[in-house]
C-alpha cells in the first residue's frame, strides 16, 4: 500500500498525572482497509482511540489526517474531519427509533418544524446503502431491536455524515454468533465504501475474520501494525501478551523496561522497531 | 462472510404504504406489546362515566358536564406542564404552590395595585419562568436530586404565599376579564367555529404529511385511517360542543348559562402550542432524548443542562396559568390556593393519561385524558355524597393503579422487546 494513509499518529504520548498511558506511539490507518486495534486490558487501546476523536489531548506528537498536521482539541473537530467513534455502549436513545437516532443532535429541519421526511429517506439510504436487512422497519423504537441490530444502528449513525474514518470499539462483545457475523460483514462494508475503519477487538477470529492490518499495543507501547496475511494467530497473541514476537514487536529492553515498574523513567530508544512493516 | 438474512424487507425500510387493516393490527399489536398509550385512561373515563352516571343520573346532566371542564381546568393545566418534567425523567412537586404563588403575585398586583389585568397575568408568568430557572438550574446544575429541590420550594412557596397574603386573608378580585377564564362561556357559534377550525386544520395537516412523505417515495397511511381519525375528532368534539350548547340555567331569561367555556379554548391553545413544540420540533426532540439516555444525548451534542433547566421554566410557567384559572373560579386567591390535593391529582392526571414517570414516555393529551379522569372522579365521589376522606382515598388507588400500569406495561415492553 502505497497510498497516504489517511490517519497516521505519530510519536504520541498521552499520560494521565503520573501514569504515562501512551509512550511513543505510531498508528496509521488506510482508507478502505480494517485496520484492527488489539492489546491486553490497560494497553491504552481506548485512550489511543480518545486522543483521536479529540476526547483526550494528546502531549507530544503528530496528528495527521490525509496527510496534513491537523489539531484535534474536541469531538467537534474530530467530526468535522469526518472521524465518527461508535463507543461499545453505542448510547442510543431506546424510546427513540431509528431515524431518530440516527439524526439526534443534527436533525434537518424546514423552518422550525423537523424535516422528517428527509430524516425517513436519509437514514434509510444508508441503510440500504449499507445493505442493512436486519431491521423490519426504520420507524422502529430502538427498545425494540437485538443488540446487533442496535449495533448495526450506532454504525450506520457514524456513516451518516460522510465520515471517512469509523472507530468500532468492540462492536461485537456483547453478541451472539449469528449477529457478530451480521456486525463484522457490515464493517467490512464500511471498508469496502472506501472508509478507513478502525476495530477495537479482543476476539482474535473477529480480527483475523475482517481485518487488512493489525496494530498490537503493549503497555502503552505499539508492539507492531502488520499486515494481517503476515502474522499467525499465535503471533498476534503473543505481540499482545508479551509485545513482541520473534523479529515482530518491541525489542527485548523496552519489553524489559515497560514490564519493570522501577526502569519506567529510564529512556529507551525504541528505533524503528515501531511496527515492523512500515 | 455469512449473509444472515432473516426478514425481507423493500428498498427504504418502513417505507410501505399500510392498509387500514395493517394498520389497526400494528396499533393492537403495541398494545398487547405493554405500550398502551392513552387506552387505560380512555378505558377509565368510560367505566367511571357510566358507573357514576348509573348512581346519579344528574351526572349526565348538561350542568353537570360543563363543571367538569371548568372544575378540572387548574389541575389540567399543571399536568400538563409537569409532562415535561415527568418527560426528562424529573418531579416538580412543587408545581401546586407555584401556581398559588404566581396567582398570588396577580392578585396582589390586581387588587392591591390596581395593575391592569394583562400586566398581572404577564407579571405571574413571569414569576413562573423564574421559578423554573431557579428549580432547573438547582437540579442541572448543583445536581440537587428535583425530589429534594422541588420539596424544598413546595414549602418555601407555601411559606411566600402566606407572607404575600398577610397570614391566612384571601385576596379577592373583581376583575372581569379574570373571573371570565373559568366563568363564562364562548358564544354557542364560536365553540362550533373553533371545532370546524380544529378538525378542518387536522385534516389538512394529515393531508399535507401525506403530501410531503409520497414525494419522497415512503410510505403513507391510507385515506380511510385519515378520514377515520378526523371523524373521531369531528364526532367527540361535535358531541361536546352541542352538549355545551344546551341552555343551562335554571332560569334562562335573567341569566342565560350556554356555550363552551372559555377555559377549555385556553387549554386547547396550550395543547397545540405544547403538542407542536414536542413533536414537531428539534427542541421537543432533544427532550424526549434527554428522557430517554441523557448520555446519548450528551454525546450527540445536545446540552443536556439546558433541556433540563427549560424543561422546569415551562413546567413553572405553564402552572402559572393553572393558578390564574384558579383565581378565577374561585374570584380569590387565598394560602391554600393550589395547595392541598392539587399538584398530588395533576401528578396522578399526567400518569393515568400514560405519561411515565421513569422518563423518555409522554404527551401533553395525557395530561388532559388524565385530567378528566380526575374531574370525573372528583366530580362524581362529590355527587355520590362521599365524604372528603373516602375522595382522597379513592383518587390514591386510582393513581397506584396509573404508576402500576406504568411500571408493568414497562415490564411487558422490555419481555416483547418493544421497550
Amino acid at each position: 500500500m502505497t497510498a497516504t494513509p489517511l490517519l497516521q499518529m505519530r510519536g504520541i504520548d498521552k499520560s494521565f498525572g503520573p501514569v504515562q498511558v501512551l509512550r511513543d506511539v505510531d498508528f496509521t490507518a488506510q482508507a478502505g482497509e480494517v485496520t484492527a486495534l488489539v492489546g491486553d486490558n490497560g494497553a491504552g487501546k481506548s485512550t489511543l482511540v480518545k486522543c483521536i476523536g479529540g476526547i483526550y489531548p494528546i502531549e507530544s506528537g503528530e496528528y495527521l489526517f490525509d496527510g496534513r498536521p491537523v489539531t484535534v482539541h474536541n469531538p467537534r473537530d474530530a467530526g468535522t474531519l469526518g472521524v465518527e467513534i461508535v463507543y461499545q455502549d453505542l448510547a442510543l436513545c431506546e424510546n427513540l427509533d431509528i431515524v431518530q437516532n440516527m439524526f439526534l443532535g443534527r436533525e434537518k429541519t424546514r423552518g422550525i418544524v423537523l424535516d422528517e421526511p428527509t430524516m425517513e429517506r436519509m437514514a434509510g439510504e444508508t441503510l440500504d446503502r449499507l445493505s442493512v436487512r436486519t431491521v423490519k422497519s426504520i420507524r422502529q423504537q430502538v427498545s425494540s431491536l437485538s443488540g446487533g441490530q442496535r449495533q448495526t444502528v450506532a454504525i450506520a449513525k457514524a456513516v451518516l455524515w460522510n465520515s471517512r474514518l469509523v472507530i468500532l470499539d468492540e462492536p461485537t462483545a456483547a453478541l451472539g454468533v449469528a449477529q457478530t457475523a451480521q456486525v463484522l460483514e457490515l464493517v467490512r462494508q464500511l471498508a469496502d465504501h472506501g472508509l478507513a475503519v478502525v476495530l477495537i477487538s479482543h476476539n482474535m477470529n473477529d480480527v483475523f475474520a475482517v481485518s487488512d492490518r493489525i496494530a498490537a499495543l503493549y503497555l502503552g507501547r505499539m508492539a507492531a501494525q502488520v499486515k494481517a496475511s503476515d502474522v499467525t494467530y499465535s503471533q498476534v497473541v503473543e505481540l499482545i501478551t508479551a509485545g513482541r514476537s520473534g523479529e515482530l514487536g518491541l525489542p527485548l529492553a523496552a519489553v524489559d523496561a515497560a514490564t519493570d515498574p522501577t526502569a519506567s523513567n529510564v529512556a529507551i530508544d525504541l528505533g524503528d522497531a515501531n511496527g515492523a512493516e512500515q | 462472510m455469512t449473509t444472515v438474512d432473516t426478514s425481507p424487507r423493500t428498498r427504504v425500510p418502513g417505507s410501505e404504504n399500510r392498509t387500514l387493516n395493517q394498520a389497526v393490527r400494528q396499533y393492537v399489536g403495541r398494545i398487547r406489546g405493554g405500550d398502551m398509550g392513552a387506552l387505560p385512561a380512555i378505558l377509565g373515563l368510560i367505566v367511571l362515566c357510566t358507573f357514576f352516571g348509573i348512581k346519579r343520573p344528574v351526572f349526565f346532566s348538561d350542568g353537570n358536564f360543563a363543571n367538569l371542564f371548568t372544575q378540572g381546568a387548574q389541575v389540567t393545566i399543571i399536568a400538563m406542564g409537569l409532562v415535561f418534567v415527568l418527560l426528562i425523567g424529573e418531579i416538580d412537586l412543587s408545581a401546586g404552590f407555584a401556581s398559588g404563588l404566581c396567582a398570588s403575585v396577580m392578585c396582589v398586583l390586581l387588587t392591591k395595585h390596581h395593575v391592569p389585568w394583562y400586566v398581572s397575568v404577564l407579571a405571574a408568568v413571569a414569576v413562573g419562568v423564574v421559578i423554573g430557572l431557579t428549580l432547573g438550574s438547582l437540579v442541572a446544575k448543583v445536581r440537587i436530586p428535583s425530589f429534594v429541590v422541588t420539596l424544598a420550594a413546595f414549602l418555601a412557596f407555601q411559606g411566600i404565599v402566606l407572607l404575600l397574603l398577610g397570614g391566612g386573608n384571601a385576596i379577592s378580585v373583581f376583575d372581569g376579564t379574570i373571573l371570565a377564564i373559568d366563568n363564562n362561556n364562548m358564544p354557542p357559534w364560536l365553540g362550533w367555529v373553533i371545532l370546524i377550525v380544529c378538525a378542518a386544520g387536522f385534516a389538512l395537516q394529515q393531508m399535507l404529511r401525506i403530501r410531503s412523505r409520497s414525494s419522497r417515495g415512503l410510505g403513507t397511511d391510507p385515506l380511510s385511517l385519515i378520514a377515520l381519525r378526523v371523524l373521531l375528532l369531528v364526532a367527540g368534539g361535535g358531541l361536546a360542543v352541542y352538549f355545551l350548547n344546551q341552555e343551562r340555567s335554571h332560569n334562562p331569561l335573567r341569566n342565560s348559562l350556554k356555550g363552551v367555556p372559555i377555559v377549555v379554548a385556553i387549554i386547547l391553545v396550550l395543547l397545540l402550542v405544547w403538542t407542536f413544540i414536542l413533536s414537531r420540533t428539534t427542541y421537543g426532540r432533544h427532550l424526549y432524548a434527554v428522557g430517554g439516555s441523557a448520555e446519548a444525548a450528551r454525546r450527540a451534542g445536545i446540552n443536556v443542562d439546558r433541556i433540563r433547566i427549560s424543561a422546569f421554566v415551562i413546567c413553572s410557567s405553564v402552572a402559572s396559568i393553572g393558578g390564574i384559572v384558579a383565581v378565577s373560579r374561585a374570584n380569590s386567591v387565598d394560602s391554600n390556593t393550589g395547595g392541598s390535593n392539587i399538584l398530588l391529582y395533576a401528578v396522578a392526571a399526567a400518569v393515568i393519561g400514560g405519561t411515565s414517570l421513569f422518563g423518555g414516555k409522554g404527551r401533553v393529551l395525557d395530561a388532559i385524558l388524565g385530567g378528566a379522569v380526575i374531574a370525573v372522579i372528583d366530580n362524581g365521589m362529590g355527587l355520590l355524597g362521599l365524604s372528603s376522606g373516602a375522595k382522597f382515598g379513592f383518587t390514591g388507588l386510582v393513581l397506584l393503579l396509573a404508576a402500576g400500569v406504568d411500571a408493568l406495561s414497562r415490564r411487558r415492553a422490555a419481555a416483547t422487546g418493544l421497550r
